[in-house]
């Protein structure tokens, strides 16, 4: 065993954390604040493709960076924890790119992975619809074949980032006789096209991030299927080939606590610093063990990874506790800064901005989105530990 | 013993829920946290027509003569509704205070007018300390010929924006306990050399900062005797700790109700959410949390409806009311999924006032203190 990076390794670490230091300073995060794009940046996406990082560890002959797992790792726990902006790329790294890698045509291939790996094109998921949720397979959004396109009707919701992006990745029922699972397909979908109204939808954090989509007939070449008609649920299994550790939240987390430690000590109650008060000192003491336990999750993730192993159980346990421990930290922070914490951006007397209850409301629904935590679980428990199914 | 309600108290409840539903509901609730004032006049002159602003005080001064459990279980309902507006700061901060600490011709003047909706008060206790002790009043009252200057700034002060009276609690003298030298007055909330910013909080509540800059005070407005203030303030904070558990209550049992109905109708993998064991097991936490809530509330309040010690069962009461409503709203989150992290959906209302009561009147930490040195410890 040895818990230590390699020298090359820590090298890089110290690289990334000079780049992000002087690019995601309070300046550049107040200036996302005021835009109301708190997770979005164009151009710090564009600056991370320069430097050759955003794909680093795709392939080098789809403009990957071939970088192992372990620096991937690194370089997610940095960007984790200066709270980068990820939006504008995150879907088309983990998501879409591996996906056309694994499934697409050549001149998918060819189309598309170039602006991905350059921090050109956002795209938007479309899976989740109204009715389809954690039983994504439910969907009901149709593509009729008509000469050589399809024809896709229906509604997807909750759709990150589709007022901002170019493309979107979504599926629809191609095959309305088949068994659930057997008659979806995977379409890319140009986001201009006719027939696409995007309504924005705002989040509890009086946030447009997300949004409803509605698409009334809208043609889609046949050449933008990913894999086979009809066996897109399949096709979007597979989208899991990348990193996997969830390490951001525990290393986002590490900030947020150094942030409350700072606080702590600089804000007297009464004439006493907050950081004398011993309760205060177990709750901060517990968040940063909680810390390292999810750290070292989630570094286990990454290492069975690099390992060629699948983490069938640290996986899903990683995203769990993250978001858990999410929203135990924040709220705590909140609790610690007392009346103070329920303070929201624009008053003068907010501490750190308002950033915490912020946070604290976030944390919500990072236990919802790209699958609830009790449809975690349940994927635990039935396919990492072989429970029998309910 | 009997832990059920009179049919009188089950009417007060069938009354204000109905009332409430129809006058009070969510849209306006949002609406209002949106609205600077933060309250409609015509809600209010209806709710003073029912008689709610002096249902617990004396009739004598005007009121109805009900009790405090009484008040408490129209609180829960108020609660439940997520009642915007001055009721809480004007009826149970300022309305008990004057009828605790005022003299007779101050009850006479302001009760009355209180009962009939003609007035809006604002409490003026915490300041930058954030604290609910003794030692953090430090805002200073000198004695000016026959008035009193009160210079200094309060923070978290619900609704003073609006008030036509502020009562603030000030420091008249440095004794040798801080509990010493404490005074309150009701300040005319127009008097000169009051400047008040809304702060802008998560339930969209109206608390301000309030700068007092040498505001003259009439030596008659002083509520209670000079410098033995903190007696009326620790008794209030009993009471108003107790009441502000009863709101809570009622927002913890609105939750579940809504997280129960949901998990009823949304079906996924065709069948309702509610068949899930996943979701079956949070609703029965969320009951079993609620329920303890409620009646450690209800005791707190039954003594302190009947003049009983009551220090350690609303210490116990808020303790434990703080953490329960955020985890009954945690767990209505968790099983609204993506629609209850919507600005337009109910769930945040509770959630963001759960997390907004947690400190008020102090936290759970802050309880179990008190519960601690109750113990002898
Ligand atoms: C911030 C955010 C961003 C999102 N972004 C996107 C996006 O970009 N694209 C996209 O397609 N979707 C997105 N989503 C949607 C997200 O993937 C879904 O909300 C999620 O899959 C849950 O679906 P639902 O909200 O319909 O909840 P439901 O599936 O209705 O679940 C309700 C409750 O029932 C529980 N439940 C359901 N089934 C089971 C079961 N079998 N066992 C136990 N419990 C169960 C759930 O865990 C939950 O507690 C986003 C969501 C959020 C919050």
């Amino acid at each position: 065993m040895d818990f230590r990076f390699a020298e090359e390794e820590e090298r890089f670490r110290e690289e990334v954390r000079a780049f992000l230091k002087k690019e995601v300073t309070e300046e550049f995060l107040m200036g996302l604040e005021d835009r109301g794009e708190l997770d979005f940046s164009r151009e710090f996406t564009k600056k991370l493709a320069e430097k050759g990082w955003l794909a680093m560890a795709w392939p080098k002959e789809y403009g990957g960076g071939g970088a192992t797992m372990m620096e991937q790792l690194i370089f997610n726990e940095e960007i984790g924890y200066f709270q980068a902006p990820t939006g504008a790329h995150r879907q088309g790294i983990n998501l879409i790119g591996p996906t056309i890698i694994a499934h697409g045509t050549e001149e998918q291939k060819r189309r598309h992975l170039r602006g991905i790996t350059a921090g050109e094109v956002v795209w938007c998921q479309g899976f989740s619809e109204p009715n389809a949720g954690s039983d994504l397979a439910s969907l009901q959004c149709r593509a009729v074949e008509e000469g050589d396109d399809y024809l896709i009707t229906g509604q997807k919701v909750w759709t990150t980032n589709a007022h901002r992006a170019d493309w979107c990745h979504l599926l629809a029922r191609t095959d309305p006789e088949a068994p659930k699972h057997r008659g979806i397909s995977y379409f890319l979908v140009d986001m201009k096209s006719p027939g696409i109204t995007v309504r924005p939808l705002i989040n509890m954090v009086a946030a447009h991030d997300f949004n409803e989509v509605f698409l009334d007939n809208v043609r889609v070449p046949k050449e933008n299927m990913v894999g086979d008609k009809n066996q897109g649920w399949y096709v979007s299994q597979v989208t899991l080939a990348g990193e996997r550790s969830q390490i951001g939240l525990p290393s986002s987390c590490k900030r947020t606590l150094e942030g409350l430690v700072e606080y702590v000590k600089e804000t007297k109650r009464n004439g006493e610093p907050l950081a004398h008060n011993p309760i205060v000192r177990r709750k901060l003491a517990e968040m940063a063990v909680e810390i390292e336990v999810n750290r070292m999750i989630a570094y286990r993730v990454a290492w069975m990874q690099h390992k060629g192993l699948i983490p069938m159980v640290a996986a899903p346990a990683s995203k769990l506790f993250g978001s858990e421990l999410l929203q135990r930290l924040t709220g705590i922070g909140m609790e610690i800064m007392g009346l103070y914490g329920q303070l929201e951006l624009g008053s003068k007397w907010a501490p750190l901005r308002g950033a915490m209850a912020r946070m604290h409301m976030y944390s919500l629904g990072i236990a919802i989105a790209m699958g609830t935590n009790e449809i975690m679980r349940n994927i635990l428990a039935i396919r990492g530990l072989g429970l029998p199914r309910a | 013993m009997d832990l059920g309600f009179t049919e009188e108290q089950e009417m007060l409840r069938t009354t204000a829920r109905d009332f409430l539903e129809k006058e009070c509901p969510k849209s306006l609730v949002k609406e209002m946290a949106e609205d600077e004032k933060g309250y409609t006049p015509e809600l209010w002159r209806k709710m003073a027509e029912l008689g709610w602003m002096g249902l617990a005080f004396p009739e004598e001064y005007g009121g109805m003569g009900m009790s405090f459990i009484d008040l408490a279980v129209l609180l829960e309902e108020m609660g439940r509704a997520c009642l915007p507006g001055p009721f809480f700061s004007t009826v149970v901060l300022c309305g008990f205070t004057i009828l605790e600490a005022g003299n007779e011709e101050q009850k006479r003047e302001f009760l009355p007018k209180i009962a009939n909706g003609d007035l809006i008060l604002a409490l003026a206790l915490t300041e930058p300390s954030a604290r609910y002790d003794p030692a953090s009043i430090q805002i200073k009252a000198v004695p000016k010929g026959d008035d009193y200057l009160i210079s200094g700034t309060k923070l978290f002060v619900e609704n003073a924006h609006i008030a036509d009276y502020i009562i603030c609690v000030t420091r008249t003298k440095n004794g040798a306990s801080p509990e010493e030298g404490i005074t309150i007055f009701l300040v005319d909330g127009g008097s000169a050399g009051i400047s008040t910013t809304l702060l802008k909080t998560i339930a969209g509540d109206k608390q301000c900062e309030v700068i007092f800059d040498n505001v003259r005070v009439p030596k008659k407005n002083m509520l209670g005797e000079l410098n033995k203030g903190w007696g009326v303030v620790e008794k209030l904070l009993e009471k108003a700790t107790a009441a502000l558990c009863a709101q809570m209550v009622g927002g913890a049992q609105a939750a579940l109700d809504m997280s129960i109905a949901y998990a009823k109708e949304r079906v996924q993998f065709g069948r309702p959410i509610g068949s899930f064991q996943a979701i079956q097991h949070y609703c029965a936490n969320m009951v079993t949390d609620v329920d303890g809530s409620k009646y450690v509330t209800y005791e707190a309040a039954w003594k302190v409806s009947n003049g009983l010690p009551a220090t350690m069962e609303v210490s116990m009461a808020k303790a434990w009311v703080s953490e329960a409503y955020r985890r009954v709203t945690l767990l209505g989150h968790q099983i609204h999924g993506s629609i209850g992290f919507c600005m337009d959906h109910d769930m945040p209302l509770y959630f963001k006032r759960a997390k907004a009561a947690e400190p008020t009147f102090g936290d759970a930490d802050w309880h179990r203190e008190v519960v601690a040195k109750q113990l002898g410890l």
